[in-house]
């Protein structure tokens, strides 16, 4: 879980005078009774890759299908680079899309798909081989120029998909579940490659997907959906550290959801009452948090310490029974049952040898955290 | 291994129970002469003469017959009229039978089922008797000049049977689910995704249809043109119902010398060219399917 883009350079967002290449106004969208967009403004920049997470369901896709143009905006206003899109069929778009099942035209070569688009354009003849070969060496497919689609693997269909996409320079290249089809280790490998390829051409990404750990990994910023809405849209250590809600919190990553009232609300640090008897929790307040209402505490396994020994002077212990553990290699996963019925993962690199790690099965155990750890949030 | 023979053995027993050997028969008959008795040719192998018999069964057998074919022009102006009226009545049923495919594919899922059961639902009744449902309506008192002149379209009536305008109908109508069932095939399978992918590259609808939806669907095409050609180039029941006496075509030819003249010998020659007629399209269709199989795989 990486950001590599580094956020002080390439912060648009943060500007007040930059200008949003993609800009969503009171964006609705209805089949029949059913919202699948549910008023959505929302702007996205210039040479972002920008992620759109959810469940499916979502409305993640029909969002990007209505940037593509095979959707139109029951309400609301979409402007692409200051131009209104109401109305422009997807083919006088400079946009194009990378499709989740490929989309490649099965019964031309890896160079006639790539080059569709440009014989369709008002590029010169002559310059399409050219284009079409620049394309190929993007994706390193130049020695499959003249197979079929059936002809070479899923990664460099892949790969094919995305040549094509690219080739006619977009303003803006939308990637639907663009790795959902590829082997894990594959897909880690092509997410640093599209990373490369949004770089070195400098083009808008939008990408849709179900996968947290995609989106962390190649976004500028996340959008996180839920119902037709935006839950929040944030860069990928915000969403991580500082989730607005219970659902984000829990739709990214692993986390330990604690429920309770809160009880007071200090400056940054909230507290939380989440068991009879129990000394309070304490987490950071997530903004515009107020003291009275149901609360949660929500903690990343990884920032809970486990221990035999009592902790001591920290706010934030708990004592429990080790119920599972999990071992991962680089770390293992402790499953703690705490007397009050609720369970806590807790997360711990294995810097040490297996044998000397001294905690077991049914063990006794303190688990501590500090006062900023965890995130209090509203519920 | 013995299972796995007698199993691969069955299709080849049947091809030489119901093919080689009615086709060795016909070919035998087809090498023989006229004769006025039964069976109507000669010579008829003899095994009681032993040997002798068989050679001189043998020195009997001459291709006569075929050059009677080629000296007489009545028969290579059949040929050449089945092949032109097969051609166009394909080309028709392709035209006829595309937009239904294409309209079928596209339907919503649900409907699918219930239109392909359209499509298969004549063959519930006999072939003949549709036939003959065609004479009532293209007669000159039928329904369709009927309904025309009803409806105030012509003041005399169309003269449509018995000329080659009723073969076509009747071989359209007859072919047209050979010709959608192949090609609904085909569209069906595609990825409507395709369209999409070819319209965001900045084609109209239209001319994504051009780039993408025709040639996909190119296969079914081929298959199902091979599916009407091959039977509608030696049809006999289509053009002697509904054709004239302008009508030529091989098959009611084939027809006449059989039945009409009793010459069984020129009958059988007809059939064997016939067939060697149809074997190319017949091999270029298998190797159609072969192409496809291999794309799909």
């Amino acid at each position: 879980m990486t950001s590599s883009l580094d956020d002080t350079a390439f912060a648009p967002w943060k500007k007040a005078d930059a200008v949003p290449l993609i800009r969503f106004e009171g964006v609705t969208k209805r089949y029949g009774d059913f919202t699948a967009i549910d008023n959505i403004d929302l702007n996205i920049y210039e040479r972002e890759f920008f992620a759109l997470l959810g469940p499916s369901g979502c409305g993640k896709t029909t969002l990007m299908r209505m940037l593509a143009g095979f959707e139109d905006a029951s309400e609301g206003a979409i402007t692409i680079a200051g131009q209104n899109m109401k109305g422009v069929p997807p083919n006088r778009r400079a946009v194009n899309m990378m499709f989740q099942s490929y989309a490649l035209f099965p019964h031309l070569t890896v160079y006639d798909n790539i080059a569709f688009g440009l014989k369709r354009s008002d590029m010169p003849k002559s310059e399409i081989a050219g284009r079409v070969e620049e394309m190929l060496r993007l994706v390193q497919l130049g020695k499959f120029a003249r197979r079929k689609p059936h002809q070479i693997s899923g990664g460099q269909r892949q790969r094919v998909a995305l040549a094509r996409a690219l080739a006619k320079g977009p303003k803006l290249l939308l990637l639907d579940e663009p790795l959902g089809a590829l082997d894990k280790k594959l897909r880690q490998q092509t997410q640093f490659e599209l990373m490369d390829i949004q770089e070195k051409t400098g083009t808008t990404f939008v990408i849709v997907t179900h996968d947290q750990e995609e989106a962390m990994t190649v976004a500028s910023r996340i959008a996180v959906m839920d119902h037709g809405r935006l839950v929040q849209v944030d860069t990928p250590d915000r969403i991580y550290e500082a989730p607005n809600s219970v659902y984000v919190a829990d739709f990214v990553g692993d986390i330990d959801i604690i429920r309770g009232h809160v009880a007071a609300v200090d400056g940054d640090i909230a507290e939380i009452v989440w068991a009879e008897g129990k000394p309070p929790l304490r987490g950071t307040a997530a903004p515009g948090l107020s003291a009275g209402g149901p609360g949660a505490l929500a903690i990343r396994p990884e920032k809970i310490t486990i221990s035999k020994d009592d902790p001591g002077a920290v706010h934030n212990k708990v004592r429990g029974k080790v119920e599972d553990i999990a071992y991962l290699g680089s770390m293992s996963t402790y499953v703690v049952l705490l007397p009050d019925g609720v369970r806590l993962k807790c997360q711990m690199a294995n810097v040490r040898r297996i044998s000397r790690r001294g905690i077991a099965w049914e063990d006794d155990v303190w688990l501590s955290w500090t006062d900023t750890a965890g995130i209090v949030l509203p519920e | 291994m013995l299972a796995r023979r007698v199993l691969i053995g069955v299709p080849y027993l049947w091809l030489l129970v119901l093919f080689l050997v009615p086709f060795g028969i016909v070919l035998k008959i087809a090498l023989s002469d006229y004769a006025l008795s039964i069976p109507p040719y000669t010579p008829t192998m003899d095994f009681s003469q032993g040997w002798s018999g068989v050679k001189r069964f043998f020195a009997a057998l001459d291709l006569e017959n075929f050059w009677f074919l080629s000296e007489d022009d009545l028969y290579w102006k059949a040929y050449l009229s089945s092949l032109r009226i097969a051609l166009i009545s394909t080309f028709l049923t392709l035209l006829a039978g595309f937009p239904i495919a294409y309209a079928m594919a596209r339907a919503p899922q649900e409907w699918r089922p219930a239109l392909m059961m359209l499509v298969i639902l004549p063959f519930w009744t006999s072939f003949l008797i549709r036939v003959y449902a065609w004479m009532g309506i293209l007669s000159n008192e039928g329904f369709l000049n009927q309904a025309l002149m009803g409806l105030g379209v012509i003041g005399t009536p169309l003269t449509l049977l018995n000329t080659d305008i009723a073969v076509y109908i009747g071989i359209v109508y007859t072919y047209l689910p050979f010709m959608i069932l192949p090609v609904y095939a085909t569209l069906e399978r595609m990825d409507e995704s395709l369209l999409e992918a070819a319209e965001d590259l900045g084609c109209s609808r239209l001319s994504a249809f051009w780039s993408v939806t025709f040639p996909l669907a190119r296969p079914g095409m081929v298959a199902g043109c091979f599916l009407v050609f091959i039977p509608a180039l030696g049809e006999f029941v289509i053009p002697s119902l509904l054709g004239g006496s302008g009508t030529l075509m091989i098959g009611k030819v084939l027809w006449e010398e059989f039945f009409a003249n009793r010459d069984w010998p020129v009958a059988s020659a007809v059939a064997i060219v016939l067939l060697l007629l149809l074997i190319v399209p017949i091999i270029l269709f298998q190797r159609n399917e072969q192409k496809q199989r291999e794309a799909n795989r």
